[in-house]
Formats: structure tokens, sequence, C-alpha cells
């Protein structure tokens, strides 16, 4: 069974998203709990796969599953390569996605009554897509799952508030470049190679180094993926498709669709083209890392002159890109962990301010920043939430993203880039403002009658308890792995970059 | 020596905030709040006699990242600190009692929920072993003392909030957090030591840079220029200006610096370096300064917030003489200042709760109307000021001393003339109180304090000013252990 992990992954939510499909001419009160079933097998299968990874032997056999699709071998057959890098992402995605299901349940139900059957066959596909992304060690196939996810995606966004369509047709041009110019940079690849398995090509490329193709190949696939992540400047389709998306859809888009195609390139960096290649032979790492600083001083800059909360957000989310390139081009181990941690952190602190937001928007049926008066007595228990997320992006001890940062300034000493310290540095006081100006607007009130010595005159209008506690179980995990970054780095990153990297 | 003591000490005050949120008895409440600053108290004192005898308790919570765990570490200098906090916050609740019912406030659940956090994080910044730790502490003190500062939750309060978080948040991450991320880099470790870490890790030049970086990136200490969030924020409660802004939030801020100073760099690395001097010259300065603008201040609260500016630098100025008795007298000054200053909000506060005012020109002749209230408040300026029969002329005996033994002529005069500044501000205010006519009728003939919640405690941190000169223990002990252990003599 356990050996069986890598495939069910993909193949149960896969399967679940075509029976949720029939249910939703059946009856549609099965689509939800299927869907939960779907991804909880997803959960079981990548929470066993890493404490497979992490019990195996790195000297043995590389610490690394390996899985035979149809029992093809590789180069020939598509193959699954599960490392701790890849368990890493994997129980990331299926935990936030599964999470977020279950907090969005209530909201799903009266948005979509109609088309229950519709929403949870693409939540599904989208999920699989991106479990697929992660799991694959096929280059080519990894492109088919990539748009699997896009298709998937687009179509979520769409179903969004009047807007949401034209965001989503932005997005469908823009995303379809990027799939295309990846695809054009495999096909380079097959040229010179013949193959398009990540292992085998990794092995065929060091002596063709010098070659102009292995450039054109690496420089393509990177610009691809890079328009997918939303890397400033291809980022001009991701604020307004993550705002006008359904609630439900930007807490499930936001967190993980960024953080899997960081997660690419990173796999491309280290794997497909070997450190050695991406650093050394290449002289663009610091150049990458400029680039970076601009996305992350730019992010935050356009973050400040949002007008509302979720746009505000997406901003966020372009600047923590930055941070996440940044680190992986650093060049250096603590660069390195600091990406990789973060790609963990940054999800799960987006997830749990997308989702406290996705509570705002169900009972104030708003995410402007006026819907924001006094809702700190309105939704206490949610602005916990929204509050210990916050921290995280400010980047406050002992909350997870402010040892992802640490290791990303730190990554940045080292390699002495002090445009890279100062960006991060700049880009937490940014969010300090940014999301002081909505605790402040949550905690001044409806501004009428608040005199010192009355009651608040606001009454609570809590989200529902199904709602409330997905997000609060996210801002615990936050503190949790936070505490836990010591372990995360030993067991899980270290060995990782110690494979491929450096120093 | 391995001891969960400390992190009990941490999160004994923690444990009562789900039943401060659950509770809606007011007096439940408050007399959980009672069991928490008692438990907090008898905890941190039953860790006394270990550290007397020289030994050092202590515990890791979480390895975080290498060299830098989270962890807790007790020694002469963090007890020293955590005793004068947690025994504070007892009398502190007390007041807190008569003066919030006393003006009939809002959201008290709200206040003493954050109080009890900001006091945790207070604890956990007098036992943190390293640097990351105390960052740590440093950083949430500075996020739960905002809905205390902001209580109010008008105008002004949010004009204050931001001035708050601006110089408090921007300075922890845009000058502490690089000098650490600096620190960590140039030596691979964040732990605190009697020697200090950093020496021989780098060239001068970064040495200097990194003593700006940590001495004003602790803003909390509200050396100039970073000291306009303090007097903004006096527009808190009364109770919150005395604990947080007389004791636990502004001595955070130059207890981070000492401890950075001595634990950090080290003695030896300063007094090489030429530092020392630095340090005093930029605690002179504001020591004058503010002492200057204090005199001309109208509003009460305020004029203690500057006088509490120029007595933080005080502390700051002893051990940047890097002599031993400097050190003994700025780290006594730490208690003995504490006490002082309390007992001044608390009249302060007594006198708004009483009558309503807020400003010194109203109080003339006030005398005759709050006795107990206003020799107090005598006592609690002559702390303040340095004389005997109250405690502060110990600390500024050791102070002056350390001038001598530092051959630090410049800085004894300094200290001398600041005295004289802080009586020319304190002492007319009780003259006028007592021996000028009152001006108004409300102050004739009768004699009317604030309620009971509020005159007992003042009184008690008054009478302690003065027990303090007399028998100054375990404050001098510690003070002095702390001096030997950093300056190994």
């Amino acid at each position: 069974m356990s050996s069986q992990y890598p495939g069910l992954l993909v193949i149960v939510p896969l399967l679940s998203a075509l029976l949720i499909s029939v249910a939703g001419w059946v009856n549609k009160r099965l689509c939800f709990p299927i869907a939960v079933v779907g991804l909880s097998v997803a959960l079981y299968a990548s929470i066993g796969l890493l404490l497979r990874v992490l019990a195996a032997d790195p000297a043995l056999d590389g610490g690394v599953v390996l899985y035979r699709l149809g029992g093809w071998d590789p180069p020939w057959g598509i193959a699954y390569y599960v490392d701790r890098l890849n368990a890493l992402v994997l129980v990331v995605v299926s935990v936030s996605a599964l999470l977020n299901l279950i907090a969005t349940k209530n909201d799903v139900q009266e948005s979509f009554s109609t088309k229950i059957g519709a929403f949870y066959t693409l939540y599904i596909l989208l999920v699989t897509g991106l479990l697929g992304i992660t799991v694959t060690g096929d280059a080519f196939n990894l492109y088919v799952l990539l748009e699997i996810t896009a298709l998937t995606g687009y179509g979520l966004i769409a179903m969004g508030e009047s807007r949401a369509p034209l965001a989503s047709l932005n997005y469908v041009y823009m995303g379809t470049i990027g799939a295309c110019f990846y695809l054009l940079g495999i096909g380079y690849l097959y040229i010179i190679t013949g193959s398009l398995n990540m292992v085998d090509i990794a092995s065929i490329l060091p002596g063709l180094y010098d070659s102009k193709v292995v450039l054109a190949a690496f420089v393509i696939c990177m610009v691809g993926i890079w328009l997918k992540m939303g890397f400033f400047p291809l980022h001009a389709w991701l604020p307004n498709a993550y705002t006008y998306a359904p609630s439900a859809v930007s807490s499930l888009i936001a967190p993980l669709m960024t953080k899997v195609m960081i997660y690419v390139m990173i796999r491309l960096m280290l794997t497909v083209f070997t450190p050695e290649f991406t650093f050394s032979v290449l002289a663009l790492k610091t150049s990458v890392v400029w680039l970076a600083v601009i996305a992350i001083v730019m992010g935050s800059i356009l973050a400040l002159g949002a007008p509302d909360v979720k746009k505000m957000l997406t901003y966020i989310i372009v600047a923590e890109v930055g941070y996440m390139v940044g680190g992986a081009w650093l060049g250096n181990r603590a660069g390195m962990t600091g990406s990789i941690l973060h790609i963990a952190n940054d999800a799960l602190m987006t997830l749990c301010v997308f989702l406290a937001v996705g509570n705002v928007v169900y009972r104030m049926k708003g995410y402007g920043f006026d819907d924001l008066r006094g809702i700190f007595v309105k939704m206490p228990f949610t602005m916990i939430g929204f509050v210990a997320g916050a921290f995280s992006i400010i980047g406050v001890p002992p909350t997870c993203g402010f040892f992802s940062k640490w290791y990303l300034i730190s990554g940045g000493i080292e390699a002495g880039h002090y445009g890279f310290v100062a960006a991060l540095v700049f880009s937490s006081l940014i969010s300090a403002v940014l999301f002081f100006k909505l605790i402040e607007v949550g905690y001044y009130g409806s501004g009428d009658a608040h005199h010192h010595h009355g009651t608040a005159p606001v009454s609570m209008a809590e989200a529902p308890i199904s709602m409330v506690v997905p997000l609060l179980i996210v801002a615990g995990g936050l503190i949790a792995v936070g505490l836990y970054t010591g372990d995360i780095v030993t067991h899980i990153i270290d060995p990782v970059i110690a494979q491929t990297i450096m120093d | 020596m391995i001891s969960i003591k400390p992190l009990l000490a941490v999160l004994v005050s923690l444990l009562v905030v789900p039943i401060l949120v659950s509770s809606r008895t007011p007096n439940v409440r408050e007399a959980w709040t009672f069991v928490a600053a008692s438990a907090k108290f008898l905890i941190v004192v039953s860790m006394v006699p270990a550290v007397l005898r020289g030994e050092q308790l202590v515990y890791t919570v979480a390895q975080v990242i290498p060299g830098a765990p989270i962890a807790f570490r007790v020694d002469p200098l963090g007890m020293l600190f955590a005793l004068v906090a947690s025994s504070l916050w007892i009398v502190t609740t007390a007041y807190s009692i008569g003066y919030m019912r006393g003006l009939g406030e809002h959201g008290q659940t709200r206040y003493f929920c954050f109080f009890a956090i900001a006091l945790s994080s207070t604890i956990g910044v007098a036992f943190s072993a390293n640097l990351l730790t105390l960052y740590l502490f440093y950083e949430i003190l500075s996020l739960a003392t905002y809905p205390l500062v902001t209580h109010h939750q008008d105008a002004e309060a949010r004009v204050s909030g931001r001035k708050y978080l601006v110089y408090i948040l921007g300075t922890s991450i845009g000058l502490v957090l690089p000098a650490m991320l600096i620190c960590y880099h140039l030596s691979g470790t964040l732990a605190f030591s009697d020697q200090g870490f950093l020496a021989g890790t780098g060239p001068p030049q970064l040495m200097t840079i990194l003593l700006f970086m940590f001495v004003f990136g602790f803003a909390k200490a509200a050396i100039l220029p970073f000291h306009g969030w303090l007097p903004a924020a006096m527009v808190a409660p009364t109770p919150v200006s005395a604990l947080l802004h007389a004791v636990a939030v502004v001595k955070v801020g130059v207890f981070s610096i000492v401890r950075v100073l001595t634990g950090v760099f080290g003695i030896e690395l300063l007094s090489w370096l030429n530092l020392g001097t630095i340090v005093c010259v930029i605690a002179s300065c504001t020591i004058l300064i503010a002492s200057l603008i204090a005199l001309s201040q109208d509003n009460l609260k305020r004029l203690l917030a500057f006088s509490t500016i120029g007595q933080l630098s005080y502390i700051i100025l002893g051990v940047g003489l890097l002599s031993p008795k400097g050190i003994t007298g700025g780290v006594l000054h730490i208690a003995m200042h504490a006490f002082g200053k309390i007992t001044l909000f608390f009249c302060a506060g007594a006198i708004f709760v009483a009558t309503g005012k807020r400003n010194i020109s109203e109080m003339v002749g006030i005398g005759r109307r709050m006795p107990v209230t206003m020799t107090a408040f005598f006592i609690g300026a002559l702390s303040i000021t340095g004389l005997p029969p109250a405690g502060g002329f110990l600390s500024k005996w050791y102070l002056v001393l350390g001038t001598l033994q530092a051959d630090q002529i410049a800085m004894l005069v300094v200290l001398l003339v600041s005295s004289l500044l802080n009586a020319a501000y304190f002492m007319p205010i009780v003259y006028r109180a007592f021996f000028c006519p009152a001006e108004t009728a409300m102050f004739e003939n009768r004699v009317q304090e604030a309620p009971a919640f509020c005159v007992v405690p003042l009184v008690l941190t008054a009478l302690i000013s003065i027990i303090l000169l007399f028998y100054p223990e375990p404050f001098f002990s510690l003070a002095r252990l702390a001096a030997q252990g950093v300056t190994g003599g």
C-alpha cells in the first residue's frame, strides 16, 4: 500500500473529481463529502510519503522514493520522484487545500448553490494538478499538469464577481504565454538531450553546458515560470485575478499556486540544471537577485496604494514571490534554505489571511477598508487569525514568517548582497504599516458615538464555527511551524541542499 | 542548572488570558489577575536564592536556529529586573481596579488581558538567554502594549498609537533586526555571555555601527532622538503609564541595551574601542535635554514622561562608564527609579480620579485636599532627585562613585546638574501643593482622597522607596553580582 502513495496522491483526487461531477447531477449533497474524502486520502498519502522519505537513508538510495507510473521504467515511462523537498511541498499543498475546502463549505454552498458540482470538480482538479506538478519527475508531464491547474484556475476565478471574467481572461492570455514559454524550453531540452525525464536530463547536461541551446532552454523555462508565479514585472495578471475570484478560490489559489511555481523553479535550478550550471556557468545570479529586489520593493509600494484589502494582500504576494526568487538565486545555503522554508511558511500565512478575509466577506459582504470598521468587536476570533497571519507576514517571532525571513536576510548578508537585505527590511516595515492600517480601522470602530466611557455600539457577528476553526488551526500552525523551524531545516531542507549544493 | 521555572514565570500570566476572555463578572476577572500576578511573583522569588548563590538557571524551549535557540537563562541582572516588574504588577493590579472602576472605563477585560501578556513578555525579556529570545519578547511586548496605549480609542489615541508603532516597531525592525543578523553572521551565536561574543570578529568601524544600531534601535529606552513616543503614549490610562511606561516597557528597552553592551559586546571590547565614552555622551545629552524639556511641561503626566526619559539614560550612563561601581549604580537604578516613578504616576492618576485635574497649574493648594497622595508624591520626587531618605539616593551615590572610578569628571558634572534640574521641576509642584493658598474652592478645608484601591498602592510604593535606602536587599546584592559578573572583578 505505502509503495503506491505517489500514485494515490494524484489518482484518488482525479477520480474523485470525476465522481463529483457525476454526483453534481445526481445529488448535490454528495459533492462536498466526496471532495473531503479525496483530499483526505491525498493528505494521508503525502504525510505517509514525507515520513517514508524522512526514514529513508540518503546514503543508500539518495533518500528518494521512485514510483513508475504504469510500471514503465524511466526514462521512457513517466516517473514520480519524491525527495524531502517535494514531500514537504506535497504536505503543504494537501493540508492547505483540505483546510480551505472545509473552511469555505458554507460560503460555497450559499454562493454557488446551483453549480456546486462544477465548483468542486474544478477545485479538486486544480489540487490534483498542483499535487501532480509537485510529485512528477518528468518535465513534459509537468507541463500537462501545469495546464490542468491553469485551466481549472481560469474557470474558478471566472466564477467570481462581475469583473472576474475579464480578470480571468487576462490571466488566460498571460498564463498561456507562460506555459508556452515553459513548453518551448522543454522542447529545446528535448532536442539536445533526447530526454524528458528530469534526472536523466540532469545526467546528460553537464557535457553540454557550453551549448547555446541549453542556455536558451534554461532562460525560456525560467521566464515562463516567472510569468506563472507573478514575478515582477510579469505580475500584471495576478492582482485582479486573485482579488475578483470568489473568496473560496482566492484562499486556495493565492497560497498555493505561486508557491508551487517557486518549487518548480527551485527544482529546475537544483535538479534539472544542477546548481553548478545555475550559479557558476551562468553569470545571472546577481542580476536575478536585483530583479527580486525590484519585485519586493515594487510589490510593497503597490500594496500601499491598493484600494481594498484583497488587492493589498495580492500585492503582498507579489513582494513575497520576490523574497523567494531572490533567496533561491543568492546562491548560498542560507538563502536557499530561506526560500524553501518560505514556500511552506508563506503558503500557510497567505492561507491564514485569505481565510480570515473570506470570513469577513462572508459576514460583511465586502472587502473594502470600510467593511472592516469595528471588526474586532464583530468578529473577534476571525481577527485573532487575521492578526496572527499579519504578524507572520510582518515577521514577528515566534511566527514562522520571522524564521524564513531570518534565513533570507542571513543569505543576503552572506552573499554580500545588501540591496536584498535592505529590500527585505523595507518590505517588513511596509507590511507593518499595511497591517496596522487595517488593524487601526478595525480597532477604532465605526467612528460614531465611540466616547470614552460608553460600551461599544456594535455587537458580535462572528462567522460560523466551521469557518473559524480551520482558520484558527492555521493560525496556531503558524506558531507551531515557527517553533519547529529547527527540525524542519535540519531534517527536511538541509539534506535537500546537501545533495546538490554548494558553498 | 536546568530548571523549568523561568518558562513558568513567563507563561503563568498567559494562563489567565482565556479565563479573562470568558469571564463576565469583573470580580472573578480581577481575582484571576491577582492570582496570576502573585503566582508570577512567587515563582520569580523562588529563584532568588539560587541566583544569589551564583547559580544560573537555564531552560531551552525550542531549537529554532543553530546557535540561537529560544532559551531562558536567569542571572543576577535579569533577576533584578524580573523582581521589580513582577512585584510591581501586583501593586498595579490593585491600583488598576481603583482607577478603571473609578472612571468607569470601557473594555476592561481587554485591558487586563493585554496587561497580562505585556508582563509575560517583560519577564521573557528579563530571562532571555540570547539575543533572539530577547528580540522575540521585545516585539511581543511592543504589540501587546498597543491596545493599552490606545485604550480610549479616540482621535488622540489613534495619533499616539501610530507614533508609538512607528518609533517602536520601526526601530526594532529597521535597526535591531539587521544588527542582530550581522552579529549572528560574524560570530555564529547569539547567546549572551559575561565577556560578550563580538570581540575579535569584525573591524572597529563595524562594531561602532552595530553599537549605534542597538542603542538607538531599542527605542523603548527613549534615547534622544527616538524618545517622541513616550510623551505621546501618556494618553494611555494612568496604570498603563505607571507600570509600562515607567517600569516595564521603558526598562525593557534599557535592559536590552544593558544586556547588549555587557553580554554581546562585552566590557573589555567596549573599553578597548573606547565605545563606552560614546554611550556616555549619548546618554548625557538625553539626560540634560530631557530634564530641560521637563521644566517647561504643565501636563503632569508629560512632565513625568520627560523625567523618565532622563532617568532611563542614567542607567545607560552607569553601564557606559564601564566601571564596577558605575554598573552597580546603573543596574540598581532600574529598581530604585521603578519604585519612585511608579509612585509619582500613581499620584498623578489618583489626582485625576479624585479631581479630574491633569495640569500642574491647576494643582495649587491640592495638598490640603489630598495630603496622603501629595506626601507620597514628595517621597517619590525625592527618590528620583536622588535625595535621602529615599532609595534613589543609593543608586545615584553609586553612579557618582562610578564616574570617579572611571575618571569621567564630565559625567559627574552631568549627574549633578541633572539632579538640580530634577529638583527644579519637582519641588515647585510639592511646594505649591502644600504652601500656596488654593485657587479653587475644590481644595478648601476638606480632605478627600481617591478610592482606597488607588491610595493604598501609592502609599505602599512610597514606603518601599524609603525602605530601600535602609534595606536595599536583594536588589543591591543582585546589582553587585551583575557588575562583578561582567567586569570580572
